[in-house]
C-alpha cells in the first residue's frame, strides 16, 4: 500500500457493505411485492425466482409483468421492459472513467449488478474520494451489493411461495421515491447539480407524453448539458475556484 | 394472463439478455480508453440527471379526485431531500423520509 492509496480494498469493501446494506429494508419489501405480483399474475416460482435473479431490476419486472397481465404483444413487452432500462446504459458509461480499468470478468459482475442503489452510492464516494484505487472502488461496489442482491432474490422468493398469505396492500409503492431520491440528496454540493436536478424534473413531467418513457431519457441528456454548462460557467465566474 | 410457458421464459430470457447489455456496453466496451474532457464532465451528472427524471411522474402524479399530488408523498420527499442535503448520507434521508410517509400518511 502507498501513501496515494490510503483506503485498502478490504476496508473499502467493508465500508461498501455498511454503506449499502441499510437499502435492504426498502429492497427486501420490494421484492416480496414483485414475488406477489408476478406469482398473481400466472407465473410459477421458479420462472418468478428466474425473472428477479436473471434481470434483477424491479420497476422494469413490474413494467413487465403489468403488460403481461394486459397480453401485449411480446414485443412491447419486451420494448418498454428495456426503455425502463436504458438509464442503465448511462450509468455504465459514467462508471467508465472509475472502474473500466478493472478486469473484463469484474466489470461484467458489475454490470449484471448494476442496481440503482448500488449505482449511486458508489458513484458519490467515487466523486468524493478521487484518490481510491480501481480495485478499492470494484471491492466497495461489491460491498454496496452484498447485501441488496441476496436480499432482493429472498424478498422475490418470500413473495412468490407465500402469495396470498400477505395482505395485498403493502404500502410499498409510495416509499419507492423516498428509497431513490435519498440517494440525490448527499450529492448536492453545486449549483450545477442542483440545475441538474430542475432540468431532469421539469423535463421529464414536461415530456411525459413520449412513448416508452423515451422522455425521461431526453431530459436526463439535457440535464447532463446543463450541469456541464452551468459547472463551466460559474468556474468561469470565479477562476480562483479551479484548482 | 394467456402467454404460453415458452413465451413467458422466452420474455425473461430476452429480458435477462437486453437488461445486461444495457448495463455492459460502456463499461464492457470502452474499458479503459480515455473519455474527452468534455464526455467526462457531462458523466458526472448522470446520478442527478436520471434519478429525479425517473421518480417525477411518481411523486407528482395527481390525485383523481382532488386534482392535486399527494401531500403526504411530497412531504416525505422534501424530508428526505433535506436530510440527505443536512445529513449528507442517504440511510438517514431514507428513514427521515420512510417516517415522515408513515406519519402523514396516519394523519390524514
Amino acid at each position: 500500500m502507498t501513501p496515494s492509496d490510503p483506503t485498502p480494498p478490504r476496508r473499502a469493501y467493508w465500508q461498501g457493505l455498511r454503506d449499502g446494506g441499510p437499502f435492504i429494508l426498502i429492497v427486501g419489501p420490494f421484492g416480496l411485492v414483485f414475488g406477489i405480483v408476478a406469482t398473481e399474475a400466472g407465473l410459477n416460482v421458479l420462472q418468478t425466482m428466474a425473472f428477479s435473479i436473471a434481470v434483477i431490476a424491479g420497476a422494469a419486472q413490474l413494467a413487465a409483468i403489468q403488460l403481461m397481465v394486459d397480453d401485449a404483444p411480446t414485443l412491447i413487452v419486451l420494448i418498454t421492459a428495456l426503455a425502463v432500462n436504458l438509464r442503465m446504459a448511462m450509468y455504465s458509461a459514467s462508471l467508465v472513467p472509475h472502474l473500466g480499468a478493472a478486469p473484463l470478468w469484474q466489470r461484467a459482475l458489475i454490470a449484471y449488478l448494476m442496481v440503482d442503489q448500488a449505482y449511486a452510492t458508489s458513484f458519490l464516494r467515487y466523486e468524493r474520494d478521487p484518490g481510491l484505487s480501481v480495485r478499492a472502488k470494484v471491492a466497495y461496489y461489491f460491498g454496496v451489493i452484498t447485501l441488496v442482491a441476496p436480499v432482493w432474490y429472498l424478498g422475490t422468493l418470500a413473495g412468490a411461495l407465500l402469495g396470498e398469505a400477505i395482505p395485498a396492500s403493502i404500502p410499498i409503492g409510495a416509499a419507492v421515491p423516498i428509497a431513490f431520491l435519498a440517494l440525490i440528496g448527499p450529492m448536492l454540493r453545486t449549483l450545477a447539480q442542483v440545475a441538474a436536478v430542475l432540468v431532469s424534473v421539469l423535463g421529464t413531467l414536461a415530456l411525459g407524453f413520449m412513448p416508452y418513457n423515451t422522455g425521461l431519457l431526453v431530459a436526463a441528456l439535457a440535464a447532463m448539458a446543463t450541469g456541464a454548462a452551468v459547472e463551466v460557467w460559474t468556474a468561469r465566474r470565479r477562476p480562483q475556484v479551479r484548482a | 394472463m394467456s402467454l404460453s410457458q415458452s413465451t413467458i421464459w422466452l420474455i425473461i430470457a430476452l429480458l435477462a439478455l437486453g437488461t445486461f447489455g444495457l448495463r455492459f456496453s460502456f463499461l464492457g466496451l470502452i474499458g479503459n480508453r480515455p473519455l474527452p474532457e468534455w464526455l467526462l464532465r457531462l458523466l458526472r451528472y448522470t446520478p442527478v440527471a436520471v434519478i429525479p427524471g425517473l421518480m417525477a411522474p411518481q411523486v407528482f402524479r395527481l390525485n383523481a379526485a382532488t386534482g392535486w399530488p399527494d401531500p403526504a408523498l411530497l412531504g416525505a420527499v422534501v424530508a428526505t431531500l433535506a436530510v440527505g442535503l443536512w445529513r449528507r448520507n442517504a440511510i438517514w434521508a431514507m428513514l427521515a423520509g420512510a417516517l415522515t410517509l408513515a406519519l402523514l400518511t396516519a394523519l390524514r
